[in-house]
Parts: structure tokens; C-alpha cells; sequence
């Protein structure tokens, strides 16, 4: 239940982002609709579960910046080849294994492959995953090796069961 | 000042449109389903967050900036859950990639259960319909 | 002025995704490209929605963008399992 603060503020946040209004009628509409929404929550029965992951901020937010310098330039990657002549792509599936243990790790390692243009994650299978890759030379176990690092550090694996 | 950030700002967001453009040029040119999601991915990521950083520099420290960034957030969240979900919808429903060598297909091939080797060999293209 | 170069590449890039989406050839080619169509057109509403000064179109593109995340989902199960009433997850993996 410790979740539960951390919900509530995260709901008020967004409710005035969307609406940045003010005046008493609507503040009222406010509390409805935020207790509406922590209530369907409970319901659901995703409080307090990895749905909450607010104590994972501080561990994320640098491997996001990070992730966001990858995504630049594999962009510029993948452009060369879009514009390049059709012998430029050389698509290839490949294998990784994965460090990281837990599933959210696993999720962000994934997820972060996808995210960045050039290589998509076709399937998870126990620390095994599929991936497709445009370029076959940007899709060897070590290209990975850093991001996979990264990303089970910042979800926090390492403590968790080695 | 304010008509800089303008102009910086509606740069960037005709700099993500055409990186939308290469984008849909590649979803385009390319020859089967997985190299066009990483087409459309340059598309969803590298586009969408120009074009949104454009409008936050035009918008400038407002509301707005926070709901453009919320939607950057949707966006950068929602896409490789998409991308993820088609690749593995296209690959388990038997849709040979094609790659440059034809032997790491096979080998990973191998720990499939399934039985249609033949067309796996034949449909080197997505003229194939799926099943 | 700008902003309106925007627009016409965008709706360029969106032609693009509908020629992609109608010559197919398989339906996995036709829903990334709905799903990148989607993408595309909440960019567009936002970026309309400063060329003709109203913001509050923003709204409309957040909603947009989730909308479109589950219909891509929604559609993908669909054409998988043939049925949206099957749990997604561990345990319904690949039958």
C-alpha cells in the first residue's frame, strides 16, 4: 500500500496537466475523477506491483538519456540506408542472450531494442531473445553487449538474483 | 528572441516531417514486413520527437509543453510494444524474414515446432500469404 | 510557414503509408502501416493544431495516440488467435 501515495500524486500530476484549470467546480470534478481511477486501480489489483515504478526513477532516467544518444544514431544509421541502393540492407536474425533476469529488466532490455531503428525484437524465450536486425554487422552478441549492461542495471537486476 | 525559438522550432518540426518522409520512403522501397517496422520505427521515433521538440520550442515554457511531452511519452512508450507485437504476430504466424545467408534462419528455424519447412524454403519473399 | 511545410510532408509520408497499406501484400504490411499511419496523424493534429492557434488539439492527440496503441494490439490478437477473448500473457503462449 505504500504505492498508494505515490499513485495518488502521480493521477493529480496528470489531471492538471491536461486541464490546468483551477476554479472550485472543477476541482471537485478533480477528486471524482482521481478517486474514480485509484478505485478501477485497486479493482484491478495493479497497485503496488512493478505498475508503480516510481522508485526506479533515479536508476532509469540516465539509461534513458543514454538510450536516446543510441537512438540517434541509429537513426542516422538506418537513413544511410533508406537513401543507399537496395544491396545496402543485409537483414539478418540473430540470438542474444541476456544478463538480465527479472522480467522487467528483460521488458527493458527488449523494449529498448525495438525502440532503437534497425533492430527489433521478435520474440522473448527465457533469457534467449530473437531479434531482427537491418544491418547484419550491427547485430553481433557484443553490439548489444553495453545496452544489455545498461539496461540491467538500471532496472536494478544485479541485486536481485545475480 | 521569441522569433529565433520560432524559427528554430518550426525547423525542427519540418526536419521531423521529412525524416517521416525517408520514413515512409523506406516502409516503401523495403522488401518484406521486418525491414519496413524498422523503417516505420525511424518514423516513430526519430520524427515524432523533432516534430514535438519543434512545438515545444514554439510553445515555450506553457501547459502545452507538458502535453506535448506526455504525448512523446505515449508515443515513445506505445511504438515498440506495436513494433514488438507485429514482428512476433508475423514471425509465429510463419512469415520468413529474409536475410542475407539463409543459414542463420535455418538454425534458429530449428527450435520451432513447426512443420513447414518447405515453404520456409521457397518463400523467400512476402508474396506468401500467411495461413 | 514553416509549420505549414510540416503539414505537407506529413500528409506526403501519410500517402505513403495508404499506398503501403492497399498493395499490401501480406495483412502484417497493412497494419504497421495503420499502426505508422496513426503515429503520423497525431503528429499532424498537433502540429494543425499551432498552425491554426488552438493547442487544445493536443488533447485530441494524446487520446489519438493511445486509441491507435490498442487498436494495433487489438488487431494483432485478432489476426493471431482469430478471437479477442483469449488472455494475453505467460500462460497463453503460442498453443
Amino acid at each position: 500500500m505504500t504505492y498508494l501515495p505515490g499513485l495518488l500524486v502521480a493521477l493529480t500530476v496528470f489531471w492538471f496537466s491536461l486541464s490546468g484549470l483551477t476554479s472550485p467546480y472543477f476541482l471537485v470534478l478533480a477528486v471524482v475523477a482521481v478517486l474514480l481511477a485509484l478505485w478501477l486501480s485497486a479493482r484491478l489489483g495493479v497497485i503496488g506491483r512493478d505498475a508503480s515504478p516510481y522508485h526506479r526513477l533515479p536508476l532509469l532516467l540516465p539509461y534513458v538519456a543514454w538510450l536516446l544518444g543510441q537512438i540517434v544514431k541509429s537513426n542516422i544509421a538506418v537513413i544511410a540506408r533508406v537513401v543507399g541502393p537496395r544491396s545496402a540492407i543485409d537483414p539478418a536474425m540473430v540470438l542474444i542472450k541476456t544478463k538480465a533476469r527479472t522480467e522487467f529488466g528483460k521488458a527493458l532490455f527488449a523494449n529498448s531494442i525495438t525502440l532503437t531503428p534497425g533492430t527489433v525484437t521478435v520474440d522473448v524465450d527465457g533469457d534467449a531473445l530473437k531479434v531482427h536486425a537491418l544491418v547484419r554487422e550491427n547485430a553481433t552478441p557484443a553490439s548489444f553487449d553495453q545496452m544489455d549492461r545498461r539496461a540491467a542495471r538500471a532496472a536494478d537486476d544485479a541485486k536481485r538474483k545475480g | 528572441m521569441v522569433d529565433a525559438l520560432h524559427l528554430v522550432g518550426g525547423g525542427l518540426v519540418v526536419a521531423g516531417a521529412l525524416l517521416t518522409l525517408l520514413g515512409g520512403v523506406g516502409v516503401l522501397r523495403f522488401p518484406d514486413v521486418y525491414t519496413r517496422i524498422h523503417a516505420a520505427s525511424l518514423t516513430d521515433t526519430g520524427g515524432a520527437t523533432l516534430v514535438l521538440l519543434g512545438l515545444a520550442l514554439i510553445s515555450g515554457l506553457t501547459l502545452e509543453t507538458l502535453k506535448l511531452g506526455l504525448v512523446w511519452v505515449f508515443v515513445m512508450l506505445t511504438t515498440p510494444a506495436a513494433a514488438n507485437a507485429l514482428a512476433n504476430a508475423a514471425f509465429s504466424a510463419g512469415h520468413t524474414p529474409r536475410i542475407g545467408a539463409f543459414q542463420i534462419m535455418k538454425s534458429l528455424a530449428a527450435g520451432e515446432a513447426r512443420s513447414d519447412t518447405q515453404r520456409r524454403e521457397t518463400s523467400d519473399d512476402d508474396k506468401s500469404s500467411p495461413p | 510557414m514553416l509549420l505549414a511545410a510540416g503539414v505537407a510532408g506529413l500528409v506526403v509520408a501519410m500517402t505513403m503509408m495508404i499506398w503501403r497499406a492497399i498493395v499490401g501484400p501480406s495483412q502484417y504490411d497493412r497494419m504497421l502501416a495503420a499502426n505508422s499511419l496513426g503515429t503520423k496523424i497525431v503528429l499532424l493534429i498537433a502540429v494543425i493544431g499551432y498552425l491554426s492557434g488552438r493547442p487544445a488539439f493536443l488533447d485530441i492527440a494524446i487520446v489519438y495516440a493511445l486509441i491507435n496503441f490498442v487498436t494495433t494490439i487489438a488487431l494483432m490478437k485478432f489476426f493471431r488467435y482469430r478471437t479477442l477473448s483469449r488472455p494475453l500473457g505467460p500462460e497463453a503462449k503460442d498453443g
